[in-house]
């Protein structure tokens, strides 16, 4: 990743920025606090954070109107954060308890909101692609002028499914925007020991779908990137490829121990091209904010996060007989 | 305030791990971030990162200590100007360092060692055992095979530099170089297919799933390709490779990654179906799999990769498919099972033997294919049967088995057969549900009373 050139010059509003200051700072203070969670062996099985990530969803966010849909993979709580949903019914599936999105039975891989229009949490590398470019052709079919997002790592845009989503979506000029969030390793895969075709984003021209590589550690180049790409589809000229270039500061789940890169390459990143840095610096240099409004908003979003928690801790476990509910949508529930 | 540093989980199925090395010394200050310890886990050592921010007033549990259980406090954290020998007594004192020393047994899926089976049958008498975990045994398995024959290779995601996303491939690498340990990228479909290609081609593959929930999308290449085609070719052309990777549930992966494909497999003929117990089981047969000449199923168990079995040290040590096991004899009622689901079997024995039940179990190894003989003659002795697996109760191995005893044993079946089997429901992530979706010994000790009428 190239470093940022210059403190982006835009006609943000100070407003604008101080919402994604709180929404990015939002999503990194959450996933700290399910790192530790994990590790006090209050969440279990795989937890994949976000952290490094934020300014991905925070900007594609921005560039949406309500009613349009999101589907994403297993790395999935910036997302669920940042379309809206409750930190504490998220943190509570992180949990396995009752007060969470999936009533305790998804956990961290899979959570849904109807309400917010976030349509999961899949844990099968791919396999939400598909099914975002289905959500499109529903909107299509509805003419409800709604765009989907789909989001996928830069090791999913390789599954063959990706590929034959591609050209579907293309046939049937779909509303959906490809987000590859190449955030440049699948578990310990380098992307270019993956694919001697790494500009995932140039992928999309053999199907006839217009893309673009978007600075992902710029949460303003992202939701300008995200306008375009809902225009032209909103516009009716189908599929969108975002590919929006990022980086993961933490190992893949809780037990990557993460040799395949140095600490030298992570801490580089994470001082030059921070993604919530930059907008704090852009909110200082800009006299936005004080240096006391900043540390006002971090002591709010620690207190939203620490809610979070408790509430997490404190939500019981689900009643037993939920084991045997939601098999079926069309029947009492069933018992052996 | 002092903060207590406690020992992290850091992995779905770690319970306790060893504190290799301290990074941080007492009196150094911390802050969010900083790497305070190395960890080893079962799979991988792991650097600590430091969540506050303090000076680390004092180490509790020192540098190299075995068996530290998740949660025992390691480190106090204190601020400034704290007195850190009150802080540290303050905090709890450290758990029993040694796993060796703790008397609390291990919360059962986590078993260290296995009991000790009956007088190993495969062996000759007097053959020296060393104790060898499930993941080291198919490692060596497969590094033996790719010594003797260099058409052999290992493919799959992470098997190469990682070594091993579960660390089974661990030194294949550096041992046969990338022409033979080879990452691919994530298209299992697409590489099982290539996989199958280049069995037809004259290679013998590994093709290693991550796990083998992600096996399913490669289904088609494994069942109309590998499966079906030495048939559809009149004999022609066969697919001697082996796909092999982790099966059935973990530990609160929840319902994508839990399944156990047992019976799927066991389903399609042209497939071969292997789903070893203990470490002597899986080297002997995951060697005898990597020499068939037919494309082989082998399902490992990630709870049982850490566990440690007796292995014969012989220098080529194979066992043949279509031969179960009988862990331990008895005469009352036989309790049939085959991978993980042998953990229950076996603690059911045990304690059915307090209760002067005799249960004999038997380990069926292979499920293609599946030595019915072997539990026939058993119930003929015991007229009971119980069978155990973690899969779905419909179509599952248990209802096959209990199809052949009634075809070939009915007269000397004293009691229906009961399956006990994962309830039939995907698996939940929440703690309390995913233990009720599992089998559980006490079902098994129940069903071997219902059978036996007690
Ligand atoms: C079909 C399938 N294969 C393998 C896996 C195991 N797995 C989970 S995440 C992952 C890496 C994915 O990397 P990428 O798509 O870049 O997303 P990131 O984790 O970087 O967000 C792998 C191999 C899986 N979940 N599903
Ligand atoms: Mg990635």
């Amino acid at each position: 990743m190239a470093t940022r050139k210059t403190p982006q010059k835009s006609n943000t509003s100070k407003e604008e920025l101080l919402t994604f200051y709180r929404e990015m700072l939002l999503i990194r203070r959450f996933e700290e606090k399910a790192g530790q969670l994990y590790g006090m062996g209050l969440i279990g099985g795989f937890c994949h954070l976000y952290i490094g990530q934020e300014a991905v969803v925070v900007g594609l966010e921005a560039a949406t109107e309500e009613g349009d849909k999101r589907i994403t993979s297993y790395r999935d709580h910036g997302h669920m954060l940042a379309c809206g949903m409750d930190p504490k019914g998220v943190m509570a599936e992180l949990t396995g308890r009752e007060g969470g999105y999936s009533k305790g039975k998804g956990g961290s891989m899979h959570m849904f909101s109807k309400e917010k229009h976030f349509y999961g949490g899949h844990g099968i590398v791919g396999a939400q692609v598909p099914i975002g470019a289905g959500l499109a052709f529903a909107d299509k079919y509805q003419e409800n002028g709604r765009v989907t997002f789909v989001y996928f790592g830069d090791g999913a845009a390789n599954q063959g499914q990706v590929a034959e989503t591609y050209n579907m979506a293309e046939l049937w000029d779909l509303p959906v925007i490809f987000v590859i969030e190449n955030n440049q390793y699948a578990m310990g895969t380098a992307v270019k020991r993956a694919t001697k075709s790494p500009d995932f984003w140039e992928r999309g021209a053999a199907f006839g779908i217009k893309g673009e590589a978007v600075d992902g550690m710029d949460v303003l180049a992202v939701k300008a990137a995200g306008e375009k790409a809902v225009a032209h589809c909103r516009a009716g000229k189908g599929p969108y490829i975002l590919e929006i270039m990022t980086y993961r500061y933490r190992g893949h789940s809780m037990s990557d121990p993460a040799k395949y890169r140095s600490r030298e390459e992570v801490q580089k990143i994470r001082e030059e091209r921070d993604a919530i840095e930059h907008v704090r610096d852009l909110l200082l240099t800009g006299k936005h904010a004080t240096e006391d409004e900043l540390k006002e908003i971090d002591k709010q979003i620690k207190g939203v996060v620490n809610e979070a928690a408790e509430f997490a801790k404190e939500s019981p476990e689900p009643a037993l007989d939920e084991l045997w509910t939601d098999i079926y949508a069309d029947t009492a529930p069933q018992n052996a | 305030m002092a903060t207590e540093i406690l020992m992290p989980a850091l992995s779905p199925t770690m319970e306790e791990g060893t504190l290799a090395k301290w990074l941080v010394k007492e009196g150094d200050t911390v802050s969010a971030g900083d790497i305070l310890a190395e960890i080893e886990t079962d799979k991988a050592t792991m650097e600590f990162e430091a969540v506050d921010e303090g000076t680390l007033g004092k180490i509790l549990v020192p540098a190299g200590t075995d068996g530290v259980k998740v949660n025992t406090p390691i480190a106090v954290l204190v601020e400034d100007g704290e007195d850190a020998e009150a802080a540290a007594s303050a905090a709890k004192a450290p758990a029993p360092a040694s796993a060796a020393t703790d008397s609390t047994p291990a919360p059962a899926p986590a078993t260290p060692k296995a009991a000790a089976p009956a007088p190993e049958p495969d062996v000759p008498e007097g053959t020296e055992m060393k104790s060898t975990t499930v993941r080291e045994a198919l490692r060596d398995a497969m590094a033996e095979e790719m010594r003797r024959d260099g058409t052999v290779f290992l493919m799959g995601e992470e098997v190469a530099e990682y070594q091993g996303a579960y660390k089974i491939s661990q030194g294949l690498l550096d041992e046969f170089g990338s022409k033979r340990v080879i990452d691919t990228p994530i298209t299992e479909h697409g590489f099982a297919g290539l996989g199958v290609g280049a069995a037809f081609g004259g290679l013998r593959p590994i093709v290693e799933f991550m796990t083998f929930n992600f096996a399913m999308q490669a289904m088609d290449q494994i069942v109309n390709s590998a499966a079906k085609t030495l048939y559809m070719s009149g004999g022609q052309m066969g697919c001697p490779m082996v796909f092999r990777g982790p099966n059935g549930a973990a530990a609160r992966v929840a319902a994508q990654h839990s399944q156990d494909y047992a019976a799927w497999y066991a389903h399609i003929p042209g497939l071969k179906v292997v789903q070893p117990y203990s470490a002597a089981d899986a080297k002997g047969l995951l060697k005898t799999a990597i020499r068939d000449p037919n494309p082989v199923i082998f399902l490992e168990n990630e709870i049982l990769y850490g566990r440690s079995f007796d292995v014969p040290v012989l220098e080529d040590f194979t066992l043949p498919f279509g031969k179960a096991r009988i862990w331990r004899e008895g005469t009352d009622v036989t309790i049939v099972s085959f991978g993980i689901g042998m953990t229950y079997a076996l603690e059911a024995a045990e304690a059915l033997a307090k209760d002067g039940i005799s249960a004999e179990v038997i380990d069926l190894r292979t499920l293609r294919p599946l030595d019915t003989a072997t539990v026939i003659e058993s119930v003929k002795k015991t007229n009971r049967c119980v069978t155990v697996e973690e899969g779905f109760p419909v179509c599952s191995i248990g209802n096959h088995i209990s199809a052949v005893l009634m075809q070939e044993a009915f007269d000397w079946l004293d009691a229906p057969v009961i399956n006990c089997t994962g309830k039939d429901v995907p698996m939940p992530y929440a703690a309390n549900l995913e233990k009720l979706a599992l089998v559980t010994t006490k079902e098994v000790i129940d069903a071997a009373k219902s059978v036996t009428y007690r």
